[in-house]
Protein backbone atom coordinates (compact mmCIF):
# COMPACT_ATOMS: atom_id res chain seq x y z
CA UNK A 1 0.00 0.00 0.00
CA UNK A 2 1.34 3.40 -0.92
CA UNK A 3 2.74 5.68 1.74
CA UNK A 4 1.81 8.95 0.14
CA UNK A 5 -1.36 10.86 0.58
CA UNK A 6 -3.89 10.93 -2.20
CA UNK A 7 -3.06 14.15 -4.00
CA UNK A 8 -5.73 16.51 -5.24
CA UNK A 9 -4.78 15.56 -8.78
CA UNK A 10 -5.29 11.88 -7.98
CA UNK A 11 -8.60 12.72 -6.29
CA UNK A 12 -9.78 14.40 -9.48
CA UNK A 13 -8.71 11.39 -11.54
CA UNK A 14 -10.66 8.99 -9.28
CA UNK A 15 -13.69 11.32 -9.38
CA UNK A 16 -13.59 11.16 -13.16
CA UNK A 17 -13.41 7.35 -13.07
CA UNK A 18 -16.47 7.40 -10.77
CA UNK A 19 -18.23 9.93 -13.07
CA UNK A 20 -18.61 12.20 -10.09
CA UNK A 21 -18.40 15.95 -10.45
CA UNK A 22 -16.60 17.50 -7.47
CA UNK A 23 -16.34 21.12 -6.35
CA UNK A 24 -12.94 22.58 -5.52
CA UNK A 25 -13.73 22.36 -1.81
CA UNK A 26 -14.77 18.70 -2.15
CA UNK A 27 -11.52 17.85 -3.94
CA UNK A 28 -9.56 19.33 -1.03
CA UNK A 29 -11.58 17.65 1.75
CA UNK A 30 -11.82 14.26 0.01
CA UNK A 31 -8.11 14.22 -0.67
CA UNK A 32 -7.49 14.64 3.08
CA UNK A 33 -10.24 12.31 4.30
CA UNK A 34 -9.45 9.49 1.86
CA UNK A 35 -5.80 9.69 2.85
CA UNK A 36 -6.75 9.35 6.52
CA UNK A 37 -9.06 6.39 5.88
CA UNK A 38 -6.44 4.61 3.76
CA UNK A 39 -3.83 5.37 6.39
CA UNK A 40 -6.00 3.44 8.88
CA UNK A 41 -6.48 0.60 6.38
CA UNK A 42 -2.70 0.23 6.23
CA UNK A 43 -2.87 -2.23 9.12
CA UNK A 44 -3.71 -4.99 6.63
CA UNK A 45 -0.55 -4.24 4.64
CA UNK A 46 1.52 -5.78 7.43
CA UNK A 47 -0.25 -9.16 7.30
CA UNK A 48 1.37 -12.09 5.52
CA UNK A 49 -1.33 -12.98 3.01
CA UNK A 50 0.71 -14.68 0.29
CA UNK A 51 -0.86 -18.10 0.70
CA UNK A 52 -4.35 -16.90 1.54
CA UNK A 53 -7.14 -17.43 -0.99
CA UNK A 54 -9.40 -14.37 -1.36
CA UNK A 55 -13.07 -14.63 -0.33
CA UNK A 56 -15.46 -12.94 -2.72
CA UNK A 57 -18.58 -14.29 -1.10
CA UNK A 58 -18.98 -15.73 2.40
CA UNK A 59 -21.56 -18.37 1.48
CA UNK A 60 -20.33 -20.38 -1.46
CA UNK A 61 -23.07 -21.24 -3.88
CA UNK A 62 -22.11 -22.79 -7.20
CA UNK A 63 -23.88 -22.33 -10.52
CA UNK A 64 -27.38 -21.54 -9.39
CA UNK A 65 -29.56 -22.61 -12.31
CA UNK A 66 -33.27 -22.47 -13.05
CA UNK A 67 -35.52 -23.55 -15.88
CA UNK A 68 -35.64 -21.07 -18.73
CA UNK A 69 -39.36 -20.42 -18.61
CA UNK A 70 -41.48 -17.45 -19.60
CA UNK A 71 -42.60 -15.42 -16.59
CA UNK A 72 -44.05 -12.03 -15.80
CA UNK A 73 -41.83 -9.06 -16.52
CA UNK A 74 -42.15 -5.42 -15.65
CA UNK A 75 -44.58 -3.32 -17.69
CA UNK A 76 -42.61 -1.18 -20.16
CA UNK A 77 -44.72 1.95 -19.82
CA UNK A 78 -44.66 1.71 -16.04
CA UNK A 79 -40.85 1.48 -16.07
CA UNK A 80 -40.47 4.33 -18.53
CA UNK A 81 -42.80 6.49 -16.44
CA UNK A 82 -39.97 6.77 -13.87
CA UNK A 83 -37.37 7.86 -16.43
CA UNK A 84 -36.26 11.50 -16.60
CA UNK A 85 -37.05 11.41 -20.34
CA UNK A 86 -38.61 8.72 -22.51
CA UNK A 87 -40.01 8.57 -26.02
CA UNK A 88 -41.50 5.86 -28.27
CA UNK A 89 -40.87 3.15 -25.69
CA UNK A 90 -37.22 4.08 -25.17
CA UNK A 91 -35.05 6.04 -22.74
CA UNK A 92 -33.89 9.36 -24.16
CA UNK A 93 -30.21 10.19 -23.50
CA UNK A 94 -27.99 13.05 -24.60
CA UNK A 95 -26.24 12.43 -27.92
CA UNK A 96 -23.30 10.08 -27.36
CA UNK A 97 -21.56 10.08 -30.76
CA UNK A 98 -19.98 13.32 -31.93
CA UNK A 99 -20.62 14.84 -35.38
CA UNK A 100 -17.86 14.18 -37.85
CA UNK B 1 -49.33 0.66 21.65
CA UNK B 2 -47.23 -1.37 23.99
CA UNK B 3 -48.65 -4.54 22.45
CA UNK B 4 -46.14 -6.79 20.76
CA UNK B 5 -46.57 -8.42 17.36
CA UNK B 6 -47.60 -11.83 18.68
CA UNK B 7 -50.18 -10.27 21.01
CA UNK B 8 -51.66 -8.19 18.18
CA UNK B 9 -51.81 -11.19 15.83
CA UNK B 10 -53.54 -13.29 18.52
CA UNK B 11 -56.11 -10.56 19.25
CA UNK B 12 -56.87 -10.00 15.57
CA UNK B 13 -57.09 -13.72 14.78
CA UNK B 14 -59.53 -14.26 17.64
CA UNK B 15 -61.60 -11.20 16.59
CA UNK B 16 -61.06 -9.49 19.95
CA UNK B 17 -59.64 -6.49 18.13
CA UNK B 18 -59.95 -5.59 14.44
CA UNK B 19 -56.92 -4.97 12.25
CA UNK B 20 -58.46 -1.57 11.50
CA UNK B 21 -58.48 -0.64 15.20
CA UNK B 22 -54.86 -1.72 15.53
CA UNK B 23 -53.76 0.27 12.49
CA UNK B 24 -55.77 3.37 13.49
CA UNK B 25 -54.20 3.35 16.96
CA UNK B 26 -50.67 3.09 15.56
CA UNK B 27 -51.27 5.76 12.90
CA UNK B 28 -52.59 8.01 15.66
CA UNK B 29 -49.43 7.48 17.71
CA UNK B 30 -47.27 8.30 14.67
CA UNK B 31 -49.20 11.48 13.88
CA UNK B 32 -48.94 12.57 17.50
CA UNK B 33 -45.28 11.90 18.21
CA UNK B 34 -43.26 11.36 15.04
CA UNK B 35 -42.51 15.09 14.82
CA UNK B 36 -40.30 14.51 17.90
CA UNK B 37 -38.48 11.54 16.38
CA UNK B 38 -38.64 11.87 12.58
CA UNK B 39 -38.62 8.12 12.05
CA UNK B 40 -40.77 8.17 8.91
CA UNK B 41 -40.06 9.44 5.40
CA UNK B 42 -43.51 8.30 4.27
CA UNK B 43 -46.60 7.22 6.21
CA UNK B 44 -48.79 4.96 4.06
CA UNK B 45 -52.00 5.69 6.03
CA UNK B 46 -54.54 5.14 3.27
CA UNK B 47 -52.89 1.96 2.06
CA UNK B 48 -52.55 0.64 5.62
CA UNK B 49 -56.24 1.22 6.41
CA UNK B 50 -57.29 -0.48 3.15
CA UNK B 51 -55.04 -3.43 3.89
CA UNK B 52 -56.46 -3.65 7.43
CA UNK B 53 -60.00 -3.54 6.10
CA UNK B 54 -59.32 -6.44 3.73
CA UNK B 55 -57.89 -8.46 6.61
CA UNK B 56 -60.99 -7.73 8.73
CA UNK B 57 -63.31 -8.75 5.88
CA UNK B 58 -61.45 -12.04 5.46
CA UNK B 59 -61.59 -12.65 9.20
CA UNK B 60 -65.35 -12.00 9.26
CA UNK B 61 -65.76 -14.60 6.51
CA UNK B 62 -64.02 -17.10 8.76
CA UNK B 63 -60.82 -17.25 6.71
CA UNK B 64 -57.67 -18.19 8.54
CA UNK B 65 -55.25 -15.29 8.89
CA UNK B 66 -51.46 -15.31 8.60
CA UNK B 67 -48.95 -15.27 11.48
CA UNK B 68 -48.62 -11.46 11.40
CA UNK B 69 -52.38 -10.78 11.20
CA UNK B 70 -52.94 -7.03 11.51
CA UNK B 71 -49.40 -6.30 12.74
CA UNK B 72 -48.26 -2.81 11.64
CA UNK B 73 -44.80 -2.88 10.09
CA UNK B 74 -42.42 -0.09 9.10
CA UNK B 75 -39.94 -0.61 6.25
CA UNK B 76 -36.55 0.97 5.82
CA UNK B 77 -36.86 3.14 2.73
CA UNK B 78 -34.38 1.13 0.66
CA UNK B 79 -36.91 -1.64 0.04
CA UNK B 80 -39.22 -1.39 -2.94
CA UNK B 81 -43.00 -1.32 -2.60
CA UNK B 82 -44.69 -1.03 -5.98
CA UNK B 83 -46.24 2.40 -6.50
CA UNK B 84 -44.76 4.01 -3.37
CA UNK B 85 -41.80 6.38 -3.37
CA UNK B 86 -38.50 4.68 -2.45
CA UNK B 87 -35.85 7.29 -1.79
CA UNK B 88 -32.99 5.42 -0.05
CA UNK B 89 -32.67 8.68 1.88
CA UNK B 90 -31.19 10.23 -1.26
CA UNK B 91 -32.11 13.16 -3.49
CA UNK B 92 -31.03 11.15 -6.51
CA UNK B 93 -34.11 8.90 -6.14
CA UNK B 94 -36.56 11.58 -5.00
CA UNK B 95 -39.96 10.87 -6.51
CA UNK B 96 -39.03 7.45 -7.90
CA UNK B 97 -41.83 4.92 -7.56
CA UNK B 98 -40.62 1.37 -8.16
CA UNK B 99 -42.74 -0.78 -10.48
CA UNK B 100 -42.06 -3.88 -8.35
CA UNK B 101 -42.16 -5.03 -4.73
CA UNK B 102 -39.32 -6.56 -2.70
CA UNK B 103 -39.72 -10.28 -1.94
CA UNK B 104 -39.32 -9.63 1.80
CA UNK B 105 -42.22 -7.17 1.66
CA UNK B 106 -44.37 -9.61 -0.34
CA UNK B 107 -43.76 -12.26 2.31
CA UNK B 108 -44.82 -9.86 5.09
CA UNK B 109 -48.00 -8.91 3.25
CA UNK B 110 -48.76 -12.58 2.53
CA UNK B 111 -48.50 -13.16 6.31
CA UNK B 112 -51.18 -10.42 6.76
CA UNK B 113 -48.83 -7.79 8.17
CA UNK B 114 -49.85 -4.19 7.43
CA UNK B 115 -47.32 -1.82 5.79
CA UNK B 116 -47.57 1.42 7.70
CA UNK B 117 -44.73 3.45 6.24
CA UNK B 118 -41.16 3.88 5.01
CA UNK B 119 -38.49 4.86 7.51
CA UNK B 120 -35.52 7.19 7.39
CA UNK B 121 -31.95 5.97 6.84
CA UNK B 122 -28.45 7.16 6.13
CA UNK B 123 -28.32 7.80 2.38
CA UNK B 124 -28.08 4.43 0.60
CA UNK B 125 -27.55 2.84 4.05
CA UNK B 126 -24.11 4.43 4.38
CA UNK B 127 -23.67 5.64 7.95
CA UNK B 128 -24.06 4.81 11.61
CA UNK B 129 -26.28 7.63 12.87
CA UNK B 130 -29.03 8.32 10.26
CA UNK B 131 -27.60 11.86 10.05
CA UNK B 132 -26.55 11.18 6.43
CA UNK B 133 -30.17 11.15 5.26
CA UNK B 134 -30.68 13.80 2.58
CA UNK B 135 -34.03 14.65 4.19
CA UNK B 136 -33.59 15.03 7.97
CA UNK B 137 -31.86 13.28 10.85
CA UNK B 138 -33.86 10.86 13.00
CA UNK B 139 -33.68 11.26 16.78
CA UNK B 140 -33.36 8.59 19.44
CA UNK B 141 -36.77 8.18 21.15
CA UNK B 142 -35.06 7.41 24.46
CA UNK B 143 -33.23 10.76 24.35
CA UNK B 144 -33.99 13.07 21.38
CA UNK B 145 -30.62 14.84 21.70
CA UNK B 146 -28.93 11.56 20.70
CA UNK B 147 -28.71 9.69 17.41
CA UNK B 148 -30.69 6.47 16.98
CA UNK B 149 -27.70 4.82 15.32
CA UNK B 150 -27.74 3.76 11.71
CA UNK B 151 -28.12 3.20 8.98
CA UNK B 152 -31.57 1.73 9.79
CA UNK B 153 -32.15 4.46 12.41
CA UNK B 154 -35.72 5.24 11.33
CA UNK B 155 -36.78 1.59 11.66
CA UNK B 156 -35.11 1.25 15.07
CA UNK B 157 -36.71 4.50 16.26
CA UNK B 158 -40.14 3.38 15.02
CA UNK B 159 -39.99 0.26 17.19
CA UNK B 160 -38.40 1.98 20.22
CA UNK B 161 -40.99 4.78 20.07
CA UNK B 162 -43.84 2.22 19.98
CA UNK B 163 -44.94 3.42 16.51
CA UNK B 164 -44.82 -0.18 15.25
CA UNK B 165 -44.10 -3.47 17.06
CA UNK B 166 -41.85 -4.58 14.19
CA UNK B 167 -39.75 -2.76 11.61
CA UNK B 168 -37.55 -4.09 8.85
CA UNK B 169 -34.00 -2.92 8.21
CA UNK B 170 -30.94 -3.93 6.25
CA UNK B 171 -27.51 -4.68 7.69
CA UNK B 172 -24.31 -4.39 5.64
CA UNK B 173 -21.85 -3.67 8.47
CA UNK B 174 -24.10 -3.36 11.53
CA UNK B 175 -26.98 -1.23 10.27
CA UNK B 176 -29.60 -3.28 12.13
CA UNK B 177 -27.68 -4.32 15.24
CA UNK B 178 -26.01 -1.00 16.13
CA UNK B 179 -29.25 1.09 16.03
CA UNK B 180 -31.03 -1.71 17.93
CA UNK B 181 -28.39 -1.42 20.65
CA UNK B 182 -28.59 2.39 20.76
CA UNK B 183 -32.42 2.39 20.90
CA UNK B 184 -32.78 -0.44 23.43
CA UNK B 185 -34.52 -2.98 21.19
CA UNK B 186 -33.79 -6.32 19.50
CA UNK B 187 -32.24 -6.32 16.01
CA UNK B 188 -31.32 -9.35 13.90
CA UNK B 189 -28.92 -9.76 10.98
CA UNK B 190 -29.67 -13.24 9.61
CA UNK B 191 -27.25 -15.56 7.83
CA UNK B 192 -26.37 -14.18 4.40
CA UNK B 193 -28.79 -15.77 1.93
CA UNK B 194 -31.55 -16.58 4.43
CA UNK B 195 -33.69 -13.57 3.42
CA UNK B 196 -34.09 -12.60 -0.24
CA UNK B 197 -32.47 -9.33 -1.28
CA UNK B 198 -34.73 -8.93 -4.32
CA UNK B 199 -36.11 -5.38 -4.18
CA UNK B 200 -33.56 -4.19 -1.62
CA UNK B 201 -31.58 -1.39 -3.26
CA UNK B 202 -28.03 -2.79 -3.33
CA UNK B 203 -25.23 -1.19 -1.30
CA UNK B 204 -22.61 -3.96 -0.99
CA UNK B 205 -24.14 -7.09 -2.50
CA UNK B 206 -21.89 -9.65 -0.80
CA UNK B 207 -22.66 -8.18 2.65
CA UNK B 208 -26.24 -6.80 2.56
CA UNK B 209 -28.90 -8.70 4.46
CA UNK B 210 -32.49 -7.82 5.43
CA UNK B 211 -33.63 -8.44 9.00
CA UNK B 212 -36.17 -7.46 11.67
CA UNK B 213 -36.34 -5.10 14.66
CA UNK B 214 -38.72 -5.83 17.55
CA UNK B 215 -39.13 -5.00 21.23
CA UNK B 216 -38.68 -8.60 22.27
CA UNK B 217 -36.82 -11.66 21.01
CA UNK B 218 -39.96 -13.71 20.25
CA UNK B 219 -41.42 -11.02 17.98
CA UNK B 220 -38.10 -10.71 16.12
CA UNK B 221 -38.17 -14.48 15.58
CA UNK B 222 -41.78 -14.37 14.41
CA UNK B 223 -40.83 -11.75 11.82
CA UNK B 224 -37.74 -13.67 10.72
CA UNK B 225 -39.77 -16.84 10.23
CA UNK B 226 -41.96 -14.92 7.77
CA UNK B 227 -39.02 -13.20 6.01
CA UNK B 228 -36.79 -16.27 5.62
CA UNK B 229 -36.91 -18.60 2.64
CA UNK B 230 -35.52 -19.27 -0.80
CA UNK B 231 -36.33 -16.89 -3.64
CA UNK B 232 -35.67 -17.61 -7.32
CA UNK B 233 -35.22 -13.89 -7.90
CA UNK B 234 -32.10 -13.72 -5.71
CA UNK B 235 -29.32 -15.99 -6.95
CA UNK B 236 -27.54 -15.73 -3.57
CA UNK B 237 -30.61 -16.98 -1.71
CA UNK B 238 -29.82 -20.33 -0.03
CA UNK B 239 -31.86 -23.17 -1.57
CA UNK B 240 -34.25 -24.81 0.88
CA UNK B 241 -33.48 -22.29 3.62
CA UNK B 242 -36.01 -21.49 6.31
CA UNK B 243 -36.10 -20.38 9.93
CA UNK B 244 -38.15 -22.40 12.38
CA UNK B 245 -39.48 -20.11 15.09
CA UNK B 246 -39.14 -22.61 17.95
CA UNK B 247 -36.30 -22.17 20.39
CA UNK B 248 -35.81 -22.38 24.11
CA UNK B 249 -34.22 -20.04 26.64
CA UNK B 250 -31.93 -22.81 27.88
CA UNK B 251 -28.24 -22.03 27.94
CA UNK B 252 -27.24 -24.64 30.53
CA UNK B 253 -24.31 -26.64 29.17
CA UNK B 254 -23.66 -24.23 26.30
CA UNK B 255 -20.11 -23.10 25.66
CA UNK B 256 -20.08 -19.33 25.08
CA UNK B 257 -16.99 -17.37 23.98
CA UNK B 258 -16.52 -13.66 24.69
CA UNK B 259 -14.60 -12.08 21.81
CA UNK B 260 -11.56 -10.46 23.44
CA UNK B 261 -10.76 -8.15 20.53
CA UNK B 262 -14.19 -6.53 21.02
CA UNK B 263 -13.71 -5.78 24.71
CA UNK B 264 -10.96 -3.21 24.22
CA UNK B 265 -11.76 0.42 23.49
CA UNK B 266 -15.32 0.13 24.81
CA UNK B 267 -16.85 2.55 27.28
CA UNK B 268 -17.01 1.75 31.00
CA UNK B 269 -20.79 1.37 31.00
CA UNK B 270 -20.65 -1.02 28.04
CA UNK B 271 -17.97 -3.09 29.77
CA UNK B 272 -20.07 -3.17 32.92
CA UNK B 273 -23.12 -4.42 31.00
CA UNK B 274 -21.04 -7.06 29.22
CA UNK B 275 -19.77 -8.32 32.57
CA UNK B 276 -23.34 -8.45 33.90
CA UNK B 277 -24.37 -10.49 30.87
CA UNK B 278 -21.46 -12.90 31.36
CA UNK B 279 -22.36 -13.34 35.04
CA UNK B 280 -26.01 -13.92 34.17
CA UNK B 281 -25.24 -16.55 31.51
CA UNK B 282 -22.95 -18.34 33.97
CA UNK B 283 -25.69 -18.29 36.60
CA UNK B 284 -27.95 -19.98 34.05
CA UNK B 285 -25.44 -22.80 33.67
CA UNK B 286 -23.46 -21.78 30.58
CA UNK B 287 -19.68 -21.99 30.41
CA UNK B 288 -18.47 -18.52 29.47
CA UNK B 289 -14.83 -17.95 28.54
CA UNK B 290 -12.71 -15.37 26.78
CA UNK B 291 -11.78 -16.28 23.20
CA UNK B 292 -9.41 -14.50 20.86
CA UNK B 293 -10.39 -13.99 17.22
CA UNK B 294 -7.29 -12.07 16.11
CA UNK B 295 -8.31 -11.29 12.53
CA UNK B 296 -11.46 -9.43 13.61
CA UNK B 297 -9.08 -6.56 14.45
CA UNK B 298 -8.62 -6.12 10.71
CA UNK B 299 -12.36 -6.30 9.97
CA UNK B 300 -12.86 -2.54 9.90
CA UNK B 301 -10.06 -1.99 7.37
CA UNK B 302 -11.22 -4.85 5.14
CA UNK B 303 -14.82 -3.71 5.31
CA UNK B 304 -14.06 -0.09 4.41
CA UNK B 305 -12.34 -1.32 1.25
CA UNK B 306 -14.77 -4.10 0.24
CA UNK B 307 -18.06 -2.32 0.95
CA UNK B 308 -17.15 0.93 -0.87
CA UNK B 309 -15.72 -1.10 -3.78
CA UNK B 310 -18.98 -2.99 -4.19
CA UNK B 311 -20.96 0.22 -3.65
CA UNK B 312 -19.02 2.14 -6.29
CA UNK B 313 -20.02 -0.56 -8.75
CA UNK B 314 -23.64 -0.89 -7.57
CA UNK B 315 -24.32 2.84 -7.48
CA UNK B 316 -23.04 3.40 -11.00
CA UNK B 317 -26.64 2.68 -12.06
CA UNK B 318 -27.68 6.10 -10.76
CA UNK B 319 -26.69 7.97 -13.89
CA UNK B 320 -29.75 10.07 -14.69
CA UNK B 321 -30.89 7.83 -17.55
CA UNK B 322 -33.45 5.32 -16.31
CA UNK B 323 -34.82 6.74 -13.06
CA UNK B 324 -34.49 9.55 -10.58
CA UNK B 325 -32.72 12.84 -10.98
CA UNK B 326 -31.12 14.07 -14.22
CA UNK B 327 -29.06 17.25 -14.39
CA UNK B 328 -28.47 17.81 -18.12
CA UNK B 329 -24.93 18.67 -19.21
CA UNK B 330 -23.32 19.50 -22.54
CA UNK B 331 -22.64 15.83 -23.26
CA UNK B 332 -23.36 12.44 -21.69
CA UNK B 333 -20.27 12.45 -19.44
CA UNK B 334 -21.14 15.85 -18.06
CA UNK B 335 -24.72 14.71 -17.54
CA UNK B 336 -23.48 11.76 -15.50
CA UNK B 337 -21.06 13.88 -13.49
CA UNK B 338 -23.51 16.68 -12.74
CA UNK B 339 -26.41 14.35 -11.95
CA UNK B 340 -24.29 12.42 -9.46
CA UNK B 341 -22.69 15.57 -8.04
CA UNK B 342 -26.09 17.03 -7.26
CA UNK B 343 -27.93 13.82 -6.37
CA UNK B 344 -25.49 12.21 -3.92
CA UNK B 345 -24.58 13.47 -0.45
CA UNK B 346 -21.07 13.75 0.99
CA UNK B 347 -20.81 10.28 2.57
CA UNK B 348 -22.01 8.50 -0.57
CA UNK B 349 -19.51 10.49 -2.65
CA UNK B 350 -16.75 9.67 -0.18
CA UNK B 351 -17.46 5.94 -0.45
CA UNK B 352 -17.76 6.08 -4.24
CA UNK B 353 -14.32 7.67 -4.29
CA UNK B 354 -12.85 5.21 -1.80
CA UNK B 355 -14.29 2.22 -3.67
CA UNK B 356 -13.26 3.46 -7.09
CA UNK B 357 -9.75 4.09 -5.76
CA UNK B 358 -9.53 0.61 -4.19
CA UNK B 359 -10.55 -0.95 -7.51
CA UNK B 360 -8.41 1.26 -9.75
CA UNK B 361 -5.34 0.15 -11.68
CA UNK B 362 -2.30 -0.12 -9.44
CA UNK B 363 -4.29 -0.45 -6.20
CA UNK B 364 -6.63 -3.36 -6.90
CA UNK B 365 -4.30 -6.06 -5.54
CA UNK B 366 -2.86 -4.00 -2.68
CA UNK B 367 -6.25 -2.79 -1.41
CA UNK B 368 -9.30 -4.70 -2.63
CA UNK B 369 -7.43 -7.97 -3.18
CA UNK B 370 -5.82 -7.91 0.27
CA UNK B 371 -9.13 -7.03 1.91
CA UNK B 372 -10.70 -10.13 0.34
CA UNK B 373 -7.89 -12.23 1.78
CA UNK B 374 -8.51 -10.76 5.24
CA UNK B 375 -12.09 -11.90 4.78
CA UNK B 376 -10.76 -15.45 4.45
CA UNK B 377 -8.73 -15.06 7.66
CA UNK B 378 -11.85 -13.91 9.51
CA UNK B 379 -13.84 -16.90 8.22
CA UNK B 380 -11.03 -19.26 9.27
CA UNK B 381 -10.73 -17.69 12.73
CA UNK B 382 -14.49 -17.90 13.30
CA UNK B 383 -14.46 -21.55 12.20
CA UNK B 384 -11.74 -22.26 14.75
CA UNK B 385 -13.68 -20.47 17.52
CA UNK B 386 -16.88 -22.38 16.70
CA UNK B 387 -14.92 -25.58 17.10
CA UNK B 388 -14.68 -24.77 20.81
CA UNK B 389 -17.78 -22.62 21.41
CA UNK B 390 -21.46 -22.89 20.47
CA UNK B 391 -22.01 -19.14 20.26
CA UNK B 392 -19.96 -15.99 20.77
CA UNK B 393 -20.91 -12.76 22.48
CA UNK B 394 -19.58 -9.20 22.48
CA UNK B 395 -20.87 -5.68 22.96
CA UNK B 396 -22.92 -4.58 19.92
CA UNK B 397 -21.57 -1.04 19.98
CA UNK B 398 -18.47 0.28 21.76
CA UNK B 399 -20.54 3.14 23.23
CA UNK B 400 -24.09 4.21 24.03
CA UNK B 401 -25.93 6.57 21.65
CA UNK B 402 -23.83 9.64 20.88
CA UNK B 403 -25.11 13.20 20.47
CA UNK B 404 -26.58 14.47 17.20
CA UNK B 405 -23.80 16.27 15.35
CA UNK B 406 -21.06 14.89 17.63
CA UNK B 407 -19.16 12.79 15.10
CA UNK B 408 -17.96 14.90 12.22
CA UNK B 409 -14.87 12.88 11.28
CA UNK B 410 -15.82 10.05 8.89
CA UNK B 411 -13.26 7.65 10.36
CA UNK B 412 -14.60 8.20 13.90
CA UNK B 413 -18.09 7.33 12.60
CA UNK B 414 -16.77 4.15 10.93
CA UNK B 415 -15.43 2.98 14.32
CA UNK B 416 -19.05 2.64 15.54
CA UNK B 417 -19.27 -0.58 13.48
CA UNK B 418 -16.14 -2.25 14.80
CA UNK B 419 -17.99 -5.05 16.67
CA UNK B 420 -20.64 -5.71 14.03
CA UNK B 421 -18.62 -5.80 10.79
CA UNK B 422 -16.95 -9.24 11.18
CA UNK B 423 -20.31 -11.08 10.99
CA UNK B 424 -21.10 -9.42 7.65
CA UNK B 425 -17.69 -10.30 6.25
CA UNK B 426 -18.26 -13.92 7.38
CA UNK B 427 -21.92 -14.05 6.26
CA UNK B 428 -22.84 -15.25 9.76
CA UNK B 429 -25.96 -14.38 11.76
CA UNK B 430 -25.73 -12.00 14.71
CA UNK B 431 -28.24 -10.10 16.78
CA UNK B 432 -28.38 -7.40 19.42
CA UNK B 433 -30.39 -7.80 22.62
CA UNK B 434 -30.85 -4.92 25.10
CA UNK B 435 -29.31 -5.89 28.42
CA UNK B 436 -28.46 -2.75 30.42
CA UNK B 437 -28.03 0.99 30.32
CA UNK B 438 -25.61 3.69 31.45
CA UNK B 439 -26.17 6.15 34.34
CA UNK B 440 -28.14 8.45 32.03
CA UNK B 441 -30.49 5.62 31.08
CA UNK B 442 -29.13 5.14 27.54
CA UNK B 443 -29.55 1.53 26.38
CA UNK B 444 -26.72 -0.96 25.88
CA UNK B 445 -27.06 -4.09 23.75
CA UNK B 446 -25.23 -7.41 23.83
CA UNK B 447 -24.37 -8.99 20.49
CA UNK B 448 -24.91 -12.74 20.08
CA UNK B 449 -23.01 -14.28 17.15
CA UNK B 450 -23.51 -17.75 15.68
CA UNK B 451 -22.11 -19.76 12.75
CA UNK B 452 -23.91 -19.75 9.38
CA UNK B 453 -27.51 -21.00 9.75
CA UNK B 454 -27.05 -21.01 13.53
CA UNK B 455 -30.11 -18.80 14.13
CA UNK B 456 -31.79 -21.34 16.43
CA UNK B 457 -29.05 -21.38 19.04
CA UNK B 458 -28.48 -17.63 18.64
CA UNK B 459 -32.13 -16.98 19.49
CA UNK B 460 -31.97 -19.31 22.51
CA UNK B 461 -29.10 -17.32 24.00
CA UNK B 462 -30.83 -14.04 23.13
CA UNK B 463 -34.02 -15.23 24.81
CA UNK B 464 -32.08 -16.15 27.92
CA UNK B 465 -30.37 -12.74 27.98
CA UNK B 466 -33.75 -11.07 27.64
CA UNK B 467 -34.94 -12.91 30.75
CA UNK B 468 -32.01 -11.50 32.70
CA UNK B 469 -32.01 -8.00 31.20
CA UNK B 470 -32.76 -4.70 32.86
CA UNK B 471 -36.21 -3.30 32.03
CA UNK B 472 -36.24 -1.92 28.48
CA UNK B 473 -35.85 1.83 28.13
CA UNK B 474 -39.04 3.74 27.35
CA UNK B 475 -39.40 6.75 25.03
CA UNK B 476 -38.74 10.07 26.68
CA UNK B 477 -42.35 11.32 26.50
CA UNK B 478 -43.65 8.19 28.24
CA UNK B 479 -41.24 8.01 31.11
CA UNK B 480 -43.52 9.12 33.94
Amino acid sequence: MSEQEISEEETLHVAHLARLGLSGAEVKSFSKQLSAILQHAKDIATLDLDDVVPTKHAISLMNVMREDTVGDSLDRDEVLASAPEAQSGMFVVPKILGES
Amino acid sequence: MDLGAQEIADLVKSSKVSATQVVEAHLDEISRYDSRVNAFLLVMAENALEQAKRIDVRRSKGEELGPLAGVPIALKDNMAVSGFATTCGSKILEGWKPPYTATAVKRLVAADAVLIGKTNLDEFAMGSSTENSAYFPTKNPIDPTKVPGGSSGGSAASVAARFTPIAIGSDTGGSIRQPASLCGIVGVKPTYGLVSRYGLVAFASSLDQIGPFARNVQDAALALQVLAGHDDRDSTSIPGSHFDNSFTDRVAGLRIGVIQEMTTGISGAVEHTLNDAIAFLRSMGATVEAVSIPSTTYGLSAYYLIAPAEASSNLSRFDGVRYGLRVPGADITQTYEQTRAEGFGAEVKRRMMLGTYALSAGYYDALYGRAQKVRTLILDDFAKAYGAYDVLISPTSPTVAFGLGDKTDPLAMYMADVCTIPSNLAGHPAMSVPFGCDEAGLPIGIQVLAPAMGEQIMFSVAQSLQNGAAKPAVPVWRRD
